[in-house]
């Protein structure tokens, strides 16, 4: 178990993206403190997910570093970066749609994983998010709440440092919402989540410090009750434009 | 392990078949039989890219005739013996692979189909004009003295058959493990969702190079062995059928099965022989029963096997 630290596991210096004469980031200078579920709101368009974009290393920044565990990884590809011990689930599924559950998790495990751990491996992460009994389906075959809980086992079987999941409750329901944030609260202390989230209940619940970004640029960050009572943010949610 | 007990298994037991097809058939049939296992070599090597990495080239001619003027120049122009020759054609198939691939992989797709078939027609332009040495269209034919491997010389029928179905073998074999590997299982990722193998940790780019390479060197392998084995090296080899023909047989048998190929490669050329001994439109006959085969077994004919048995490999 990682120990709750306030050294940042991640770090970003003057992060931009531009898109022609539009900037999605500006200047992100951004910290993650490790251990800990950080989620990452703001409202559409914000940039949330080009941020991520550019810290996984799907998106090329314009210009800005990123810093993991230190080490600056600015010029890596990204499955180097995932590499590092950086695991990424989509916002829209992204699964081996025609392979078997067992052999999607079983990807994901055997980079770091030699073959008489596996079989172990994968059991233990589909039986952490309630798969276990669903190893041998073909995984385009689950539901659309398993496939996301699929998602979240083969982050898992990668024993990430940082798990940065991007919008896993989307399109879940309420029922499977819930038991989605006793999974993720169940993982705090072991990595560092990033979580990138629309549904304030679920950050309320599930964060333990949040970072709001707005245009493009972070507009404040602090535990859920100092962000829940800023006024900025308050504005930028509900459109008031003194903020 | 059970798993690739029964892949093995499966494996030898189409071994063995080959074996007592040639024993017991008719001559005509029997000499056929090195001929097939020799392009099917070609198709396994196709299929690593195409059934198993979802990369579709049309343009692996340029490989499959890499190994075959790679082994038929050598013999020809340096007087080289069969088996360095023969090595030189399987690094010809390989290198040729690593280049093309590097500079084809930048693309995807479509533009990747377009880009292979581009450098395939260059390679057979360039055999065309080097026309002095390669004898073009017309060809050559292969020494005498480069069909003898440790004293034995392969253009006898039963010889012939024993080498092909040696080096039959072992691609079978090998490719069997292969696709079960580690790295089989990850180039079928690729093919299932790169993005996501990407996101996994996975040098995507890296590993598709690789299967390229692999891929080539089959090809090339199975050039060569069709030179050796059948004594003649020409142009036609390194034209656009050559390209088509493996996508045919890989599609027909069963694109990412290690028995399809093989079972493409059958089908296809008994097909063709059996329409031309009713009609000189013989080739209306097999475009008919291919297009019936398409809509009715899309995944080929392996692939309508592996519905009912899942574990096949």
């Amino acid at each position: 178990m990682a120990s709750v630290t306030s050294r940042p596991i991640l770090e970003t210096r003057g992060l931009t993206k531009l898109y022609g004469g539009l900037a999605a980031n500006t200047d992100v200078d951004f910290q993650l403190p490790a251990g800990r579920i950080t989620a990452l709101i703001g409202p559409n368009g914000a940039g949330k997910s080009t941020f991520v974009g550019m810290v996984t290393g799907r998106i090329p920044a314009t210009r800005g570093q990123v810093i993991f565990e230190g080490r600056d990884i600015s010029a890596l590809p990204a499955h180097a970066r995932i590499g590092l011990g950086m695991a990424y689930t989509f916002q829209i599924t992204s699964i081996f749609p025609g392979l078997d559950v067992r052999e999607n998790v079983a990807l994901a495990a055997r980079r770091k994983t030699d073959g008489a751990h596996l079989g172990a491996k994968v059991g233990a992460a589909l039986a952490r998010v309630g798969l276990a009994d669903r190893a041998d389906a073909v995984a385009g075959d689950l539901s659309y709440g398993h496939q996301r809980l699929l998602e979240i086992a083969m982050g898992l079987a990668q024993d990430p440092k940082l798990f940065i999941l991007d919008e896993p409750t989307q399109g879940l329901a309420e029922s499977e919402v819930a038991g989605f944030v006793a999974l993720i609260r169940d993982l705090a202390g072991e990595t560092t989540i990033l979580l990138i989230e629309h549904n304030m209940d679920v950050v309320m619940q599930a964060a333990d410090h949040i970072v709001v970004l707005d245009q493009g640029m972070v507009l404040a960050s602090g535990e859920p009750q100092a962000i829940r009572a800023d006024r900025a943010v308050q504005a930028a949610y509900l459109g008031t434009a003194d903020a | 392990m059970s798993e690739r007990l029964r892949t093995d298994a499966l494996h030898l037991g189409v071994i063995a078949l080959l074996v007592v097809l040639f024993l017991t058939l008719p001559t005509y049939y029997a000499g056929n039989l090195s001929r097939i296992m020799v392009l099917a070599i070609y198709a396994i090597g196709y299929n690593l890219l195409f059934g198993y990495t979802g990369l579709l080239s049309l343009g692996h001619a340029m490989f499959f005739a890499a190994g075959m003027y790679g082994y038929g120049l050598t013999a020809q122009l340096a007087g080289w013996p069969a088996l360095p020759a023969f090595a030189l054609g399987i690094l010809a198939g390989a290198a040729l692979g690593l280049v093309v691939g590097a500079l084809a992989l930048r693309t995807a797709g479509v533009a990747f189909m377009i880009v292979t078939l581009m450098f395939a027609q260059s390679a057979y332009l360039t055999i065309l004009y080097f026309g002095t040495w390669t004898r073009g269209d017309e060809g050559f034919v292969v020494p005498g003295v480069a069909r003898v491997v440790l004293g034995i010389d392969l253009s006898g029928e039963t010889e012939r058959f024993v080498a092909a179905l040696i080096l039959f073998s072992l691609v079978l074999l090998v490719s069997g493990r292969l696709v079960r590997s580690r790295l089989g299982r990850t180039l079928v990722a690729i093919r299932e969702n790169e993005e996501r193998t990407r996101m996994l940790g996975y040098d995507a780019t890296r590993l598709k190079l690789i299967a390229i390479t692999v891929s080539a060197a089959l090809s090339g392998l199975a050039g060569a062995a069709y030179a050796l084995l059948f004594g003649y090296v020409g142009a036609s080899f390194a034209a656009v059928p050559y390209s088509i023909f493996p996508l045919l047989w890989v599609l027909l048998g069963g694109a990412g099965t290690t028995v399809g190929p093989l079972i493409g490669v059958f089908f296809m050329f008994y097909l063709i022989d059996t329409a031309s001994g009713i009609t000189l439109a013989y080739m209306l006959i097999a475009g008919l029963a291919l297009v019936l085969l398409t809509l009715f077994a899309p995944q080929g004919i392996a692939g309508l096997v592996r519905r009912r048995v899942r574990w096949l490999p």
